[in-house]
């Protein structure tokens, strides 16, 4: 890295380059801050009647019948148009997920289409996998999620803690990052977790990437005092 | 309890379910005659075992040497049809088919899986014995869990609420200020804990749950 004191343009360039990297990695970092203090925060500009793009994430088990059950009272006509992902190898949540829509669909008499995609997604970690191998799985899960985010692009991501959630909501961490689109995460623990909280959703709650985190066991609020304590869903 | 044998033979099934997992040790001591005499003892004519993605298998047996009639399959679409027809159900303890079961109103033992590495499950299930909704046993103890159980004192399980998470969510998108929803979320957590814990908290002298519950107790 010997300086060439003959032709100061290159000095010029390459302190224009350092320079302008570190104003770049600046940019990111402020942008990020700002982006992990307005997490958790409701958005002031939006008016009640929009609807809002909602994608809801399946996970096998149990995870599918809660999250049917929080769909069964939840405002249709508000979170529409609504996007289902599942892993590609769970083969009966989407299935329950369409059976549901269908059942939806029936009982609208025509007059408003409601619209629902449903979508699968490579699988982090199957359940006994092995952490380290999950490293790389992971990061084919997240190559996979980002193309499907791009497509969908949701204002709201309603998730209750199987691992595909954690590509998908860390991706729309990156987009809030980088202004594509702000969307509201919403994670719900599963029933399940009465003391302790699952992985999934002790990484959203560490890092601050659910704007609202809800949990059905009091000791869980205790416990994780930025979680909500909502009764059990089933 | 037992099955009162005057002339009319009622058909009273035990269904076994492992849900979409694979726990060969439950079908083992299901399968063993120790856990069949038992429920033949306590008046329990049939046995159906839906085995999952084990790969023990079952012996079946027709029962009509009035033993025990056994039979078993891996999966189906929809339990639901086989926890109705079901006097007892035992089951493994996930979440979905744990709550599919109380939901129908059916007597419920759940046994964990003392192989899986992160078991979380048993909390819930050792949460819902402690309310007494269901037994909790373990593959070991399932034999005198069945000779000991009083079905008639399992509480019914009265099915959840989402109401108020969906109300929540909505709500997200209409406050404006973010300590108006904070005071929604905690006024609604305090109202449950009311709703639903205080009863236990009070009426046992369960020390460690008052301390834990006491600050979320606004009055």
């Amino acid at each position: 890295m010997e300086k060439n004191t003959g032709c100061p343009f290159s000095n010029l360039s390459s302190n224009l380059g350092i320079t302008c990297f570190i104003a770049f990695v600046t940019v990111i970092l402020v942008r990020v801050l700002y982006v992990i203090y307005r997490t958790g925060k409701p958005l002031n500009k939006r008016s009640p009647q929009q609807t809002l793009s909602t994608l809801i994430v399946l996970g096998s088990g149990g995870h599918t019948a809660e999250m049917i059950n929080l769909l069964l009272v939840l405002q249709k006509d508000r979170f529409t148009p609504r996007f289902y992902i599942a892993a590609a190898t769970d083969n009966m949540s989407l299935q329950k997920a369409r059976v549901l829509e269908n059942s939806w669909a029936d009982s609208q008499s025509g007059v408003k289409r409601i619209s629902a995609e449903f979508m699968q997604i490579y699988r982090s970690r199957e359940v006994g996998q092995s952490y380290v191998t999950s490293v790389w799985t992971t990061l084919v899960a997240t190559a996979h999620a980002l193309w499907l985010m791009i497509k969908i692009r949701p204002q709201v991501v309603l998730c209750n803690g199987p691992g595909t959630c954690i590509p998908l909501c860390v991706i729309a961490f990156i987009f809030k990052v980088i202004g594509i689109r702000w969307s509201s995460i919403f994670y719900v623990e599963s029933i399940a977790r009465v003391k302790r909280l699952s992985l999934s959703g002790l990484l959203l709650y560490k890092l601050q990437i659910a704007d609202q985190f809800f949990v059905q066991w009091p000791q869980l609020q205790r416990k994780y005092p930025r979680a909500h304590y909502v009764g059990c869903l089933m | 309890m037992g099955e009162s044998k005057d002339g009319v033979k009622g058909k009273r099934v035990v269904f076994v379910t492992v849900g979409t997992t694979c726990f060969d040790a439950l079908v083992k001591v299901v399968d063993s005659q120790e856990v069949k005499d038992e429920l033949l003892r306590r008046g329990y004519t049939n046995l159906l075992i839906q085995m999952g993605r084990g790969s023990y298998l079952p012996t079946k047996s027709s029962g009509d040497d009035g033993s025990l009639a056994v039979d078993y399959f891996t999966f189906s679409s929809s339990i639901a049809d086989h926890l109705r027809s079901a006097s007892l159900v035992i089951s493994h303890a996930g979440s979905g088919s744990i709550f599919e079961t109380l939901q129908l109103g059916k007597p419920l033992i759940v046994v964990v899986n003392e192989d899986l590495m992160d078991n979380h499950q048993s909390e819930l299930a050792e949460k819902l014995a402690e309310r007494r909704h269901l037994y909790c046993a373990r593959p070991p103890t399932l034999c005198q869990t069945i000779a000991s159980m009083d079905l008639k004192s399992l509480v019914p399980y009265s099915p959840g609420d989402a109401t108020p998470v969906a109300k929540l969510i909505n709500r997200w998108f209409s406050i404006h200020h973010f300590s108006d929803w904070h005071a929604i979320a905690t006024a609604k957590s305090a109202q449950l804990v009311r709703k639903y814990d205080q009863p236990f908290i009070l009426s046992g002298d369960n020390k460690e749950w008052k301390s834990l519950l006491r600050p979320l107790m606004i009055d």
